[in-house]
């Protein structure tokens, strides 16, 4: 049989876990047999018709899927130009965000390898939330690692995770939020390894979870795949995510990154702005370098201590971002572009607006992005927006911001 | 021979295990990091370990991690400690190991970083975020400059695996005594000495046992069934309870070099009892 060169069996990431220079397993030695052991279990799962179907069964049953793609036609009246915007509604999956189906991937994964406790971090606490409504699932015990700061933005998050039965548990090393929450996390696996599984709520970490994630979070693309072509009667133009850790991007881009036509967009969260120091635009204006178990894009300062990171929206607030999007953003396979507070702010008052849509402000920003693209759009252009999360957990924030500005 | 070949030869045929302290460098500030060495070597310690703070240092638990931040307040770097190896270098000939998370290594350009180490004296590094798997380049790099990259296995590493980095390992073969974290613990688990042994079994290389070692007592035990003994929060613990703070300055207490140096020599006599 003759192949063609793109059909080559390049493998991404290698056995090892590496995506080109990035990725990788930069971990303590004692993790070292965990995430082998993981990696092992995992693959073995994914092969396996019983994990297959089970898995199949609770993302139909339990969570929802598929999620809705749906036009949004209020949005596009605004836009004035002759595009079609289409949303992959994955607020609407249970517990209102993506994260879901990761954790349920994981947790039904950590429960076939015998473990018996579940940890995991959480920033905005959506992760938290749906690794915790996991594990009420599925009968394990959880307990999610937070961020002081985040556990005083996020009170309703914190309420949700501990009704489903999960500890929550305030982290005050660092600075308080995500990134610290994760080494607090890795620290308990560290100490737990024997009983624990730690379920990372993005594609980043340490090899396999970079892929494991992506895999599961896959699934986003391949319903989009068969409903735009349902609903259009072809392919996209277009598809765009918001990026933080990057697991809804990646979830949406996976099935698309073959297909050359199309352009990939990923919108970091820029702040404040990134010419301060106040933003999260990691593939933007950072440089590679090694955190929390892998090489990738990160904020650092010129002697490698890691950066503090800001975004109004909490679940981007992060100094790093997957591997595989460092080396989509070095391959030119993704273009990352960034929007600051306001814009996506303005996006999330929009969308509400015109399609009765309340999204996350991680969200937004994929949405704001639109605002600045669709002018250069070409007439009948298609583009899917990732739609990650439901923005009901931002509306105090939002909220408040409209109270400062009536005010002023 | 290097220094920790050497010190180790030394202590092998002595009746005693190496002490070997850690400090954070720069915690609370560069000037009494040298000191706390001279004084520290003066006690009997056979090699220091110098800890290179970082922003996020998970294998740590509290008490290093708060005293990484309180270095950090400095922004101690790789070219402060560098220089102050440099000075203590003249001074004396105690090994000396660097002890750092590998991102600040890699932004500092590993080969320059090897070439800027080993010019002021230090005689090796440990890494903790950086397993067998990934750590070819640097070792590669260390090599070329005469510096030992040491690695670490733990409690749950397996027997092949302990054979593959005790190979790889130069100056001794790292063992920690808990899957776990950094941190001072009443009690060290009983598999420990069971551990240590099938360790001992499978490599002819030093063997040093760390984490979670904080008392004499616990000292003296080990010392019978390892070449190498490191304490590390408890000194620590011994520092910041002798850091002066003043608003939102901190500087150290007058009793503080003078303590430490007793506790190190308290904890070096362990180190012969029992064997």
């Amino acid at each position: 049989m003759n192949k063609s060169p793109n059909q080559k069996n390049t493998k991404s990431p290698d056995k090892s876990g590496h995506f080109g220079p990035y990725g990788g397993r930069f971990v303590p030695e004692t993790l070292m047999p965990a995430i082998m052991e993981l990696d092992s279990a995992y693959r073995k799962a994914r092969r396996d018709t019983g994990f297959k179907r089970d898995l199949a069964h609770i993302l139909k049953h339990y969570v929802g899927r598929p999620t809705p793609l749906y036009e949004a036609k209020g949005l596009q009246k605004v836009l004035g130009q002759e595009i079609r915007v289409f949303l992959k509604r994955e607020d609407l999956a249970h517990t209102g965000a993506h994260k879901i189906n990761n954790t349920i991937g994981q947790v039904l994964l950590a429960k076939r390898m015998g473990k018996t406790r579940i940890i995991a971090e959480t920033g905005a606490g959506q992760h938290g939330v749906a690794t915790a409504t996991a594990a009420a699932l599925m009968g394990l015990k959880c307990e999610v690692y937070m961020g002081r700061k985040d556990m005083v933005r996020q009170v309703m998050n914190v309420f949700r995770m501990q009704l489903t039965g999960a500890k929550v548990i305030p982290v005050l090393s660092g600075t308080q939020t995500l990134k610290d929450a994760i080494n607090e996390t890795i620290r308990d696996w560290v100490t737990n390894v024997g009983d624990t599984h730690y379920v990372i709520g993005s594609v980043v970490g340490p090899h396999p979870y970079p892929m494991m994630v992506r895999n599961f979070q896959s699934i986003i693309g391949r319903e989009t795949r068969r409903q735009i072509r349902q609903l259009a009667g072809r392919l996209p133009d277009v598809v765009m995510a918001c990026v933080g850790g990057g697991s809804n991007a990646m979830g949406i881009f996976y099935p698309f990154i073959k297909d050359e036509e199309i352009r990939l967009i990923g919108v970091e969260a820029a702040g404040k702005g990134v010419e301060t120091d106040l933003h999260s635009a990691t593939l933007s204006v950072g440089s590679p370098g090694v955190l929390h178990g892998a090489m990738s894009y990160l904020l650092q300062d010129h002697w490698g201590q890691i950066k503090g990171a800001h975004s109004l929206a909490p679940g981007l607030d992060y100094p790093g971002v997957g591997p595989e999007h460092s080396i989509f953003k070095d391959s030119g396979k993704v273009g990352y572009v960034a929007v600051d507070d306001e814009q996506a702010f303005q996006a999330f008052k929009l969308l509400s607006e015109t399609d009765g849509i309340i999204p996350a402000l991680e969200s937004a920003h994929a949405v704001a992005y639109l605002m600045e693209l669709a002018p250069s759009l070409p007439p009948e252009s298609i583009v899917v927006i990732n739609l990650s999360g439901r923005g009901d957990k931002d509306v105090a924030t939002v909220a408040d911001l409209i109270r400062e500005r009536t005010e002023k | 021979m290097n220094r920790i070949d050497r010190m180790f030869s030394q202590i092998r045929k002595g009746k005693e295990a190496a002490l070997m302290p850690f400090i954070t460098t720069g915690d609370p500030d560069i000037d009494t990091t040298e000191k706390l060495i001279l004084e520290m070597d003066r006690q009997g310690a056979n090699l220091i370990e110098l800890g290179l703070p970082f922003s996020d240092p998970l294998a740590d638990g509290p008490t290093i991690q708060t005293s990484s931040q309180r270095a950090l307040r400095h922004n101690i770097n790789a070219k402060d400690l560098f220089g102050m190896v440099r000075r203590v270098r003249k001074k004396t000939d105690i090994p000396l190991v660097l002890m750092g998370y590998y991102n600040p290594l890699l932004q500092y350009g590993l080969s320059t970083f090897a070439e800027d180490a080993a010019a002021s004296g230090l005689d090796g590094t440990i890494i903790p975020d950086l397993p067998l798997e990934e750590a070819g380049q640097w070792i590669a790099a260390a090599k070329t400059r005469g510096l030992d990259n040491i690695l670490l296995v733990a409690p749950n590493t397996s027997a092949d695996r302990v054979r593959k980095i005790a190979r790889v390992t130069q100056g001794f073969l790292y063992y920690v005594s808990v899957t776990g974290i950094t941190g001072t613990r009443t009690e060290l688990p009983a598999e420990l000495y069971q551990g240590l042994n099938a360790i001992k079994q499978l490599t002819k290389k030093p063997v040093a046992v760390g984490f979670g070692i904080s008392m004499p007592a616990q000292i003296s035990g080990l010392a019978v069934i390892t070449d190498g003994i490191i304490v590390g929060s408890a000194i620590i613990k011994l520092i910041e309870a002798h850091t002066i703070k003043e608003g939102d300055d901190l500087r150290a207490g007058p009793d503080l070099v003078k303590k430490v140096g007793e506790f190190v020599g308290e904890l070096k006599e362990a180190t012969k009892k029992g064997c």
